[in-house]
């Protein structure tokens, strides 16, 4: 194996370019601890590695009351999970940047790299879909945002394709009486990737569930919103009946496979029960706020 | 290839290294220092921890050229440089059996060092979170608990008398 080339972008603009100039033969780098695993076992190697690490522009957390949150793509989890705002305003993704990896992992890895990773089981992705989170795309035709929802095509793919960059993920601003909870799997307490994710989110009316959404991780090739899922619930009031209703829809909306960490069929029993609980504790979330 | 500068335990050294060459490597095979143990090489384990900017990171996960303009510290820094005295989270470990075969050692020590300075009163529980990400093959975590916890007590009654 021939080692990558390795190029270093010191601004937004220059990374695009450089990334347009190689294409497909380049990839972007960031915290390197998903790519460099990649490298060791000889997957995926490219010719040239682009990194972004010292665009600081990219590195922020920022908030206001009209616009809702922005986090740049190269803000790191650790970052995420300890921000102050976010785990008041948004903590289900500072709970879920807080069970990615492991502490180490966490001061490395990104925002931008677990996204554009696009691992099924990537820990902040089902949050940030039920955040109705957004993608800042730029490339040399300019600047786009997308729904995050359609940000990801398959394992390992996103709509970035060869001339594109994620430059931040924009949360609208969280609406009053609601609550989330993010729920992961794991085969032990430590550091492991999700068997199973569960994310929902919920806005409380008087008497029935205004909104629900509820998104899944590790469970399909991409993260995914668990639709009918939420229908049985959006409107409703909320019966153990419904929810039970519920976490079997999740279930039957996920296409899981067999591997190390766990079977097709437990990973769709897990989501039955987790899509309860993590639906039970967002209600909880957002009848204390 | 390319030159590579690093600031390791206080000094400043230049290297030359491949471009893709991990941190771990650079320590380990081109400084040699092999106080930084590599186990999984793949980030599951913690053996490789070192210290950028104060905070764990895993070398073998990390690109040496990104470590450049960080102050980097391994185990061999960890002790005082002028009386060569141990830190009370090395001498936890030296009193109280902390390590078997000594692989995990050095990462945990950092890793705990760099926890203990945010937390200097941590309950047994955060210790064994902290510590979460550093896997001991021997299972030698209960003792390696105990000298997180009596180190942290020793640090707070050291800096009383310093007062």
């Amino acid at each position: 194996m021939t080692p990558p080339k390795v190029l270093t972008a010191r601004s937004v603009e220059e990374a695009v370019s450089l990334l347009s100039e190689y294409g497909e033969k380049a990839k972007f780098v960031s915290g390197a601890t998903d790519l460099l695993m990649q490298l060791k076992r000889g997957e995926a190697v490219p010719e040239c590695l682009i990194r972004l690490g010292e665009i600081r522009d990219l590195d922020f957390i920022k908030y206001d009351e009209t616009g809702g949150l922005r986090v740049g793509a190269l803000t790191t989890i650790v970052e995420i999970a300890n921000s102050p705002l976010i785990r008041g305003k948004f903590s289900i993704l500072a709970q879920a940047a807080g069970m990615l990896g492991t502490p180490a992992v966490r001061n490395q890895a990104t925002l931008g790299g677990n996204l554009c990773n696009a691992a099924p089981s990537a820990d902040t992705a089902p949050p940030l879909l039920v955040l109705g989170a957004k993608a800042k795309i730029v490339g040399k035709e300019g600047e786009k945002i997308v729904p995050l929802e359609d940000f990801f095509v398959g394992p390992g793919q996103t709509i970035l394709g060869q001339d594109r960059l994620l430059a931040e993920i924009q949360v609208p601003n969280i609406l009053a009486h609601s609550g989330g909870a993010y729920l992961k799997q794991k085969r032990r307490q430590g550091a492991d990737l999700a068997v199973v994710g569960v994310a929902a989110w919920v806005v409380m009316g008087r008497k029935v569930l205004n909104d629900v959404k509820i998104a899944l991780g590790a469970v399909a090739p991409t993260p995914i919103r668990a639709k009918k899922a939420e229908g049985i619930l959006r409107g409703r009031k909320v019966d153990p009946e419904l929810l039970e209703k519920s976490g079997q829809a999740a279930a039957g909306e996920a296409s899981p496979i067999d591997d190390i960490r766990g079977s097709a069929d437990y990973r769709r029993e897990l989501l039955a029960v987790l899509t309860k609980r993590a639906i039970t504790e967002a209600i909880q979330q957002a009848e204390g706020r | 290839m390319s030159e590579i500068v690093l600031k390791i335990n206080g000094a400043q050294v230049e290297v030359k290294a491949a471009t893709t060459a991990t941190l771990a490597e650079v320590l380990r095979e081109e400084l040699g220092l092999t106080g930084t143990k590599m186990m999984c090489n793949e980030g599951e384990c913690g053996a490789c921890t070192v210290l950028i900017n104060g905070e764990p990171i895993l070398s073998c996960m990390t690109l040496a050229i990104d470590a450049q303009n960080k102050d980097i510290l391994t185990i061999e820094g960890l002790a005082d440089p002028v009386t060569g005295r141990l830190h009370p989270i090395q001498k936890a470990f030296v009193e109280r059996s902390g390590m078997q075969c000594g692989v995990c050692t050095p990462g945990m020590i950092l890793t705990a060092k760099a926890f203990l300075d945010e937390n200097p009163d941590p309950t047994e529980e955060d210790v064994r979170h902290a510590l979460s990400g550093n896997l001991c093959r021997c299972g030698n975590y209960r003792r390696i608990t105990e000298c997180v916890l009596d180190a942290a007590e020793k640090m707070k009654t050291g800096e009383k008398d310093e007062k």
